[in-house]
């Protein structure tokens, strides 16, 4: 048994020899492992753009913007850590150094903690600004659209798949969503079981869709097209499937489909509801008529009809855009 | 007939193939285990030093020795659930298994494996840290894991007796009301979790009482080392956030029990609240974690820099800051449920708020290797890998504060990359690094460098394969909890990288093992008492640390006591030897567990009159402690004087020129 | 074990110091609890479903006697603590058994009240408004229910053994918990059924 003396030079020998060569082969990993997985989320992405950086209306557009911004400034600071990182290990490890260096005893330093904390404070700042505004900017009417009225439809989650109610048609679709182009839709979210959150990545974020009360989004299209939709919150079993798919059209197209609705599908009635309501998968089904007579949305005050104005309660996404479109939707039916 | 009858509650819903060998496999590896122990009449050893202990060195072993285990149970479910979603359409795992799975590996590994993780390091480090003979409660510290214990039985019992929980480890309601998961799984989720979570209550109240008040003459506030000071502030959170989760549970629990209406939908249930519940818990949780990780990166980089730790104040500073706004973000977890722009505003900022005392830390870590002597040992390299990692996990975690871009992110796969990024190469790296650097105080030899680095190497490679490709599928629409998806929607590739990553990682783990066997064939035992050339208290013991920790209190004047006994002769043992009193063993923490485990059981399958008979149980051990009179026992100066020749006699007093360098 | 001769009897060792501190720290831990139930409670009072509103059931009475026996027991542990610190084992006891026997009045009273509010068709399970009430209430009555054996428990502990350090760091221990409960009690009182019974 060598003495501990021994032992540890030989110790150090060997670790100043694994550590040089671990240099070399670290950076030479890390550069590669970077490379690499850039082009390899490129190619594996099939080189299409993601869908949420792939907008196609105004709330996905300022989404998409905020999120662009915030990964270059991150990057920004993920790279200065990287760096100060890089040369604090290159400049400073042991390997470098005599062997009779003593590390200096440093406390602090006043003005380089005033800018660790400085720039991060300004960054938070900045970020927080963005931020604030573009809650409000996704809580009330898509930019360009304020003045439009809406079309309200009530969107309801039953295990595991999607009714929409479109209350001004009169007309109601199941795990299929036909919208026009250019027009503001006012998504009123509900659920008949487990929280579940309605997504259209490519129009903009996803609400939760709960059984106690009704959450509102408002979306809208910019171009005709088929998007993904799906519930984005785990409720169960069914979850994985629980999509729908979307096709924005022109309101020309819209109103024919509508008059299409009218004149070949069957009505809804309660009965009929009912047995979609049971958990299980369907596939896409048409109805004249909407469930929201017999079964209305758990809205706080309480309309006859599906009005939806004053019946948002005050916590949530209201905004004054709704009160100049309450009064007359019943006016504006398909026919 | 009817007796059979009341045996079905305990089938589990949903068998299959692997469900069966898993039981089969487990039922035969506990039979073994109690089969060996008899074999071996190693019974009366357990009982004695180790069921009964209530030494803190000890009790932190066998946190270590679970979080150990439940870590490789944990990671079995993230190799299947990787493995399912390798591929479009996966047949591995159908929808109710995979819920069961993720479900489960939410659970063990937050409060299974990270939990009994730090509780290990606080209870081996922070009394030898600070200069104390033990904690200031040992039986209820002893209590403490043994509720752990408890706990996780139960919970890990689900997966054989009437099924695992499948809601999610955030268990929304109604999703985990009686109408929506039907069998006893989240009976087991909310009876485990009471269970273990009033453990880590004694632990927070334990933990804080010894620190505050058990220090070495000289040891202020501002002189303790950084670990102690995280695990202090980790503790105070624990003592004001694990109470809602109390509440919460008890709730949950009477729910899907007793018929109550606080979360179910009916009759003014209010599903919201359980999520507002659960999450002002669950905030200040995930720092409860990653503040003693900090703590243990503060100390590996100064012992492996050589250098004192840069900013001491502004780390004490930011670690209290960090433990205040913990409380502050919680809604932050659910922007999208429709509190409306104002709210979303305010947590929104608070959120990123957190960030700038966290970058204090990391900038304090990369100045105090500045002018250092750097060391690339094993637990100095999990530190580096920290710093870029954590800081792109960090990073991420601004761009989800911001609420409308969080309409995107939420409950996307991006989600899912960034809490492992904070919490992987934030926790685990910690932990493992820890391991490594005070293995040698509590086994007596090292583990295998290479063994060690290469771990470190896979871990990290494996890591970002299995974790970064998260981020873009996320972003192209991946939600999470999804047991499988289409071609079509081209998330294929990006997932198949990710499972060749988990399985790097899973080889990783593997290797631990591998080094810890190796190690204890191979390492030579004559180590010293201070391998690593260290600066604080806990290093100026022997090897193996003796019951009382120290024959003689040290007498501290800097934050770098043991250092500066090293560097510049300041003496840290003086005095006359004195006798040592000591607690005694006891066997009731050991017992009121195995009443609790008994007594949640009998709550999951509404076994009224066991339960009530093991509630009354519990009362019954209360009732003994109070009426029992206990002085413990003293160690006398001669058989102190004997164990401190053993091992190495006057070593660690009065040595201004010793330079016990690796 | 080291006697401190200059601190009152319950501060006087180590370890006497150690459990009171860790008392308060507990306490700071049940101020989250009873925080927790009054959020539940605000969150869902008004919620009630098919069943009966806080007017229609919350009587003045037996909560003026919770409130007068609760608060008297305070006093009373009160001058038992400061009896013990003068040394006065008989005195102490007597205030001692006194505190006790009007946490059982307490007790006995609310349990009438429960008993009420089951047959005016206020159960557990009839909406969330009850569910919070009574999870809250019963919280507390649990408190208390324990309060009621430890108390006893620290009663004979005293007679068999004198008063000792370790007795007197007992004593005070479960006098500031008793306290404690007292403090919660007059948020309920306030909260819950002063509110509920005039809005």
């Amino acid at each position: 048994m060598e003495s501990n003396d021994d032992m540890k030079s030989l110790i150090d020998l060997d670790l100043d020899l694994y550590v040089s060569v671990e240099r070399s082969i670290c950076m030479k990993i890390k550069w590669a492992l970077l490379v690499s997985l850039t082009a390899l989320a490129a190619i594996l992405s099939g080189c299409e753009p993601l869908l949420v950086l792939d907008p196609k209306g105004p709330q996905a557009a300022r989404q998409a913007s905020d999120i662009m911004l915030s990964i270059g400034i991150m990057a920004f600071i993920v790279i200065v850590v990287m760096v100060i990182l890089v040369v604090v290990l290159v400049k400073y490890r042991a390997s470098k150094q005599p062997d009779d260096y003593e590390p200096p005893h440093i406390e602090g330093n006043k003005w380089v903690e005033l800018i660790c904390v400085g720039i991060p404070v300004i960054i938070v700042a900045v970020l927080s600004y963005i931020s604030v505004q573009s809650n409000y900017i996704v809580e009330s009417a898509p930019t360009g659209y304020e003045d439009k009225e809406p079309l309200v439809i009530y969107a309801s989650s039953s295990d595991w798949k999607w009714h929409f109610s479109y209350p001004e048609q009169d007309l109601e679709t199941v795990n299929y969503l036909y919208i026009p182009t250019d027009r503001p839709i006012e998504f009123k979210l509900y659920s008949y079981g487990p929280i579940t959150s309605f997504w259209i990545p490519q129009l903009g974020g996803q609400k939760y869709a709960m059984s106690d009360m009704v959450t509102t989004l408002h979306l809208a299209a910019d171009e005709p097209g088929e998007l993904m939709g799906r519930n984005a919150n785990f409720s169960g079993k069914g979850f994985a499937e629980n999509t729908f798919n979307v096709t924005a059209m022109s309101q020309a197209d819209f109103d024919d489909w509508v008059k299409e609705v009218h004149e070949t599908a069957k009505s809804l009635t309660e009965d009929k509801f009912n047995e979609i309501l049971e958990p299980g998968h369907l596939g896409q089904m048409t109805f004249t008529g909407t469930h929201l007579e017999f079964s209305p949305a758990p809205e706080h005050n309480h309309d006859t009809n599906s009005d939806d104005a004053e019946a948002e309660h005050d916590e949530h996404s209201s905004h004054d855009e709704h009160a100049s479109h309450s009064t007359n939707e019943m006016g504006h039916s398909g026919h | 007939m009817e007796f059979l009858k009341f045996f079905e509650r305990f089938a589990i819903p949903n068998p299959s193939p692997m469900i069966y060998g898993s039981m089969v496999a487990i039922a035969l590896v506990s039979i073994g285990i109690v089969v060996g122990i008899t074999y071996f009449k190693k019974w009366g050893y357990l009982w004695r030093e180790w069921f009964t202990t209530v030494d803190h060195k000890k009790i932190g072993i066998m946190y270590l020795i679970s979080a150990l285990l439940m870590l490789f149970r944990g990671g079995a479910d993230a190799i299947l659930m990787r493995a399912q979603l390798a591929t479009p359409d996966g047949k591995l795992l159908d929808a109710q298994h995979y819920n069961e799975i993720f479900t489960t590996h939410g659970v063990v590994m937050i409060m299974f494996m990270a939990m009994p993780f730090i509780f290990a390091f606080m209870n081996l480090i922070v009394p030898l840290q600070i200069g104390a003979r033990d904690v200031a409660f040992p039986r209820l510290n002893a209590l403490s894991f043994w509720l752990f214990f408890a706990g996780a039985m139960l919970f890990n019992l689900s997966f054989v007796i009437g099924g695992s929980p499948d809601a999610g480890w955030t268990s929304y309601f109604p999703l985990a009301g009686n109408d929506f998961s039907e069998s006893v799984g989240t009976n087991y989720y909310m009876l485990a979790l009471q269970i273990s979570g009033i453990g880590s209550l004694m632990t927070g109240i334990n933990m804080m009482t010894t620190i505050l008040k058990m220090r070495a003459p000289g040891m202020t506030l501002m002189k303790m080392p950084m670990f102690t000071w995280s695990s202090l502030i980790a503790n105070v959170i624990i003592v004001f956030a694990f109470p809602v989760l109390t509440v919460a549970l008890l709730m949950g629990t009477t729910d899907r029990l007793f018929g109550t209406h606080f979360f179910a939908t009916s009759n003014g249930g209010m599903d919201m609240l359980w999520a507002n519940f659960f999450w002002v818990w669950g905030h200040p949780e995930v720092y409860i974690l990653i503040l003693p990780a900090f703590g243990i990166y503060s100390e590996v980089i100064s012992t492996f820099s050589r250098r004192n730790l840069y900013g001491y104040t502004s780390m004490v500073a930011s670690m209290v800051l960090i433990s205040l706004l913990s409380f502050l973000v919680w809604t932050h977890h659910f922007f999208t449920m429709g509190q409306g722009a104002l709210t979303n505003s305010i947590f929104s900022i608070t959120t990123m708020a957190i960030a700038v005392p966290t970058g204090v830390k990391i900038f304090n870590w990369l100045f105090t290797m500045w002018k250092g002597k750097i060391r690339f040992t094993t637990p100095m390299l999990y530190a580096v890998g920290f710093i870029p990692l954590f800081t792109i996990g960090g990073v991420t975690g601004v761009m989800l504060a911001m609420s409308a871009a969080d309409y995107q992110y939420h409950n996307t796969m991006f989600l899912v990359a960034h809490f492992h990024n904070t919490i992987i190469p934030g926790v685990v790296f910690a932990m493992l690094a820890g391991l490594t650097y005070y293995w040698p105080k509590f086994f007596g030899f090292m583990l295998n460098e290479k063994i060690g680095k290469t771990t470190f190497w896979l871990l990290s490679v494996g890591f970002v394969l299995a974790f970064f490709p998260m981020y873009i599928t996320g972003l192209d629409g991946q939600a999470r909890r999804m047991y499988t998806y289409s071609a079509a929607t081209g998330f294929g590739p990006l997932n198949l990288v990710s499972f060749v990553g988990a399985g790097l990682m899973a080889i990783a783990f593997l290797t631990i093992v591998y080094n810890v066997y190796y190690s204890f064939k191979n390492s030579p035992r004559n180590i010293g008492s201070d391998p690593w050339d260290a600066r604080s208290l806990e290093w100026a013991t022997h090897t193996p640390v003796p019951e009382y920790n120290f024959a003689r209190l040290p007498q501290v004047s800097s934050s770098e006591a043991f250092w500066d006994s090293k560097k510049k002769g300041h003496q840290l043992f003086t005095g006359e030897l004195k006798d040592i009193h000591m607690p005694n063993n006891s066997g009731v923490p050991f017992i009121m567990g195995i009443i609790f485990f008994i007594a949640g059981f009998s709550f999951v399958f509404a076994l009224w009159v066991p339960a009530v008979i093991g509630l009354i149980g519990v009362f019954v051990c209360m009732a003994l402690r109070s009426f029992e009179v206990d002085h413990g026992r003293h160690i006398h100066v001669k058989e102190i004087k004997e164990i401190e020749e053993k091992l190495g006699g006057a070593k660690n007093e009065n040595r201004p020129h010793e330079t016990s360098r690796v | 074990m080291k006697i401190d001769h200059t601190k009152p009897l319950e501060y006087s060792t180590d370890q006497n110091q150690l459990n009171i501190l860790g008392f308060w720290i507990f306490l700071g831990a049940e101020i989250m609890l009873f925080a927790t139930l009054f959020t539940t409670y605000f969150t869902l009072q008004g919620r009630t479903g098919n069943g009966p509103t806080p007017g229609e059931i919350f009587e003045i009475t037996p909560v003026l006697i919770e409130t007068f026996v609760l608060l008297t027991s305070s006093f009373t542990i009160g001058l038992a603590i400061h009896a013990m610190r003068l040394g006065r084992k008989k005195a102490m006891l007597t205030f001692f058994g006194i505190t006790l026997l009007l946490g059982l009045g307490f007790l006995s009273t609310e349990i009438l009240e429960f008993m009420t509010y089951y047959h005016e068709g206020a159960t557990y399970q009839t909406s969330a408004f009850t569910a919070a009430l009574m999870t809250t209430l019963g919280t507390h009555g649990g408190h208390v229910t324990l309060g009621l054996f430890w108390g006893l428990f620290i009663i004979l502990q005293v007679k068999k053994r004198g008063l000792t350090p370790e007795n007197a760091n007992k004593a005070f221990i479960f006098s500031l918990y008793w306290h404690f409960l007292d403090v919660v009690w007059i948020f309920i009182f306030s909260f819950i059924y002063l509110k509920g019974m005039i809005m």
